[in-house]
């Protein structure tokens, strides 16, 4: 028999606890996704959010942050339970040029480590600036040591680079000519990122977050400028960005009310 | 060619965006504008409604189920939204919802003063307990509503009816009456999903309504219905038709059903963000093959 409509329905198959607040859940689908994709997740009862995937092929994987009632009831999950998914949704990052960095901000190298496996794949050169708050934060640090030319920055210090990602990035770019400068993270440090980069004149390609109700492209929670996230983003270029009021500066609640971000 | 007048309206094509798409925020509002022959927004209350939790819309095999309950930012916080609604070049009509009659008017009359061309009045929100269809399931309380908006604003009053009723005809009659300048039909039809795995229905609200192009037959058979008793009854003001638009061919359905213009939402989902181009062009094409120069020839073709 079929799986019920709209969901597909996951066995959890693996729990990987990343950090004290960070679990990444891996399970069986075999529809295709590209980086930068994500899925609406159903925790049956509880709630329905969207999740970067955080691992690509038929095994695949979301990596969860805890921060509320549906990822608290994720996180409460084992081996053998089940999910509802549906997706994958969005637009991907796409590969171009030769050498790439690629800034990850806490728990939003979910959505960059598959990109970074990719791009090193497919002959690309690629940089990784990885950051968080502490050492114990740090999530895929193991996964990616051995596949990219790897620099971690925490902001207390404990361990690589000490200060903001973005402060190592903008060093990295000094001494390098990347093609593109992929991001994901909060968007505040997206927002002082994208200055740098527009400062520099690099190509850029930031994944974005929204409230989303839908996934597909009808509740327009999730609207930035012209464009919304779970259809035409979450991956947005530069000249993208340049027409988005909203980017930095606020994002809307369940209500549609502005919420401010800085 | 397809350019229309609804009540005063001046509209480039007969398609409207329909209230609750794509309609939070008013920038993408204004870009649907730029295709659509006007724009309705989301339904606004009295206060901000954080509705429904999630799953509040799903995507199922034929339709679009949904419980998202009325989330709205509040009348206080929507002016700017019409303002930049407006700048895609299209009229915008304000969509409000209250649970008592005053509320209509007073709304109604806020929408006015920030610019809206026209209001609809949400008498079918069927997922929202004491609001929508709990008033407008009766013709006392359509009339009731359309009243109170209708003497509050100068600008047109539509009346939004459910298809969650016996006699839609009623209703209708009772927003013509009222003084309303034309109804629109219909909004979604009462649905759940269930999750057999979960053993647990889909939705957060647990129930719904359903829209997309499972509803197109019941959305038509109704428009032909309230065509047929405003003809029968010399009720002259126009029908919206709305419910499962996703083509050209769709939207002349509608309007060979008695329809002067029609809505159009779920189909965002299957087609994308030029949906309304999309349509508009079949529509043409449609008219050119058949030899129609002008819309209002088609309307109410089909009624006997």
């Amino acid at each position: 028999m079929r799986s019920s409509e709209p969901f597909r329905m996951a066995e959890i198959l693996e729990v990987v606890e990343e950090s004290s607040l960070v679990k990444t859940f891996r399970f069986r689908d075999d529809v295709p996704a590209e980086p930068g994709q994500f899925y609406m997740v159903w925790v049956p009862g509880v709630d329905e959010m969207p999740m970067s995937i955080s691992y690509m092929g038929e095994m695949k994987g979301i990596t969860v942050h805890r921060i509320g009632k549906g990822t608290e009831a994720l996180h409460a999950m084992k081996e053998g339970d089940v999910i509802g998914i549906r997706g994958p949704y969005g637009r991907p990052y796409s590969l171009e040029g030769k050498k790439v960095l690629m800034v990850a901000g806490g728990t939003a190298v979910a959505s960059l480590a598959p990109l970074a496996e990719k791009a090193v794949e497919n002959g690309l050169e690629v940089f990784f600036a990885l950051g968080a708050r502490d050492k114990g934060k740090l999530v895929f640090v193991e996964r990616l040591k051995g596949t990219v030319d790897l620099h971690i920055a925490t902001d207390d210090g404990s361990m690589g680079y000490h200060g903001f990602v973005t402060n190592l990035a903008k060093e990295l770019m000094e001494k390098e000519r990347f093609d593109m400068v992929y991001a994901c993270g909060p968007e505040i440090m997206l927002y002082y990122f994208f200055r740098t980069t527009q400062e520099m004149g690099v190509k850029v390609q930031f994944s974005l977050e929204r409230y989303m109700k839908c996934g597909i492209g009808l509740c327009g929670s999730c609207a930035v400028g012209p464009y919304l996230v779970c259809r035409d983003g979450p991956i947005f270029t530069e000249k993208e960005i340049l027409k988005m009021p909203e980017f930095g500066n606020y994002m809307r609640d369940a209500s549609g009310r502005k919420v401010g971000l800085k | 060619m397809l350019n229309t007048e609804l009540s005063g309206l001046r509209m480039k094509n007969p398609l409207i965006l329909a209230s609750g798409i794509l309609d939070e925020v008013g920038s993408t509002m204004a870009e649907i504008g730029k295709q659509a022959g006007a724009l309705v927004t989301k339904s606004i209350g009295m206060e901000p409604r954080e509705g429904y939790g999630n799953p509040a819309v799903v995507p199922l095999e034929h339709g679009i189920l949904n419980a998202v309950g009325l989330a709205n930012p509040g009348i206080e916080n929507y002016r700017e939204e019409i303002a930049e609604a407006k700048k895609g070049g299209a009229p915008v009509i304000g969509s409000v919802f209250s649970s008592d009659f005053e509320g209509f008017g007073y709304l109604a009359g806020r929408m006015e003063e920030y610019g809206a061309d026209a209001v609809e009045l949400n008498l079918s929100c069927p997922h929202a307990k004491g609001y929508g269809l709990e008033v407008g399931s009766s013709p006392e309380g359509v009339r009731k509503a359309v009243e109170s908006a209708v003497s509050s604003v100068k600008i047109p009053v539509f009346a939004k009816l459910t298809p969650n009723t016996h006699d839609i005809s009623a209703l209708a009659l009772a927003a013509y009456e009222a003084g309303a300048s034309g109804v629109v039909a219909i909004n979604t039809v009462k649905g759940m999903a269930i999750n057999v795995d979960a053993g647990m229905p889909v939705l957060a609200n647990k129930v719904g309504g359903y829209s997309g192009p499972a509803i197109k037959p019941i959305g038509l058979r109704l428009v032909y219905e309230i065509a047929s008793a405003f003809e029968r009854e010399g009720a002259r003001i126009p029908i919206i038709g709305v419910g499962g638009v996703t083509t050209g061919t769709d939207a002349m359905e509608y309007m060979m059903a008695g329809a002067s213009a029609v809505q159009v939402g779920s189909a965002f989902h299957y087609r994308g963000r030029n949906t309304m181009s999309l349509i508009a062009d079949e529509m043409e094409r449609f008219m050119r093959e058949k030899g129609f120069s002008c819309i209002k020839e088609v309307v109410g073709l089909a009624l006997l």
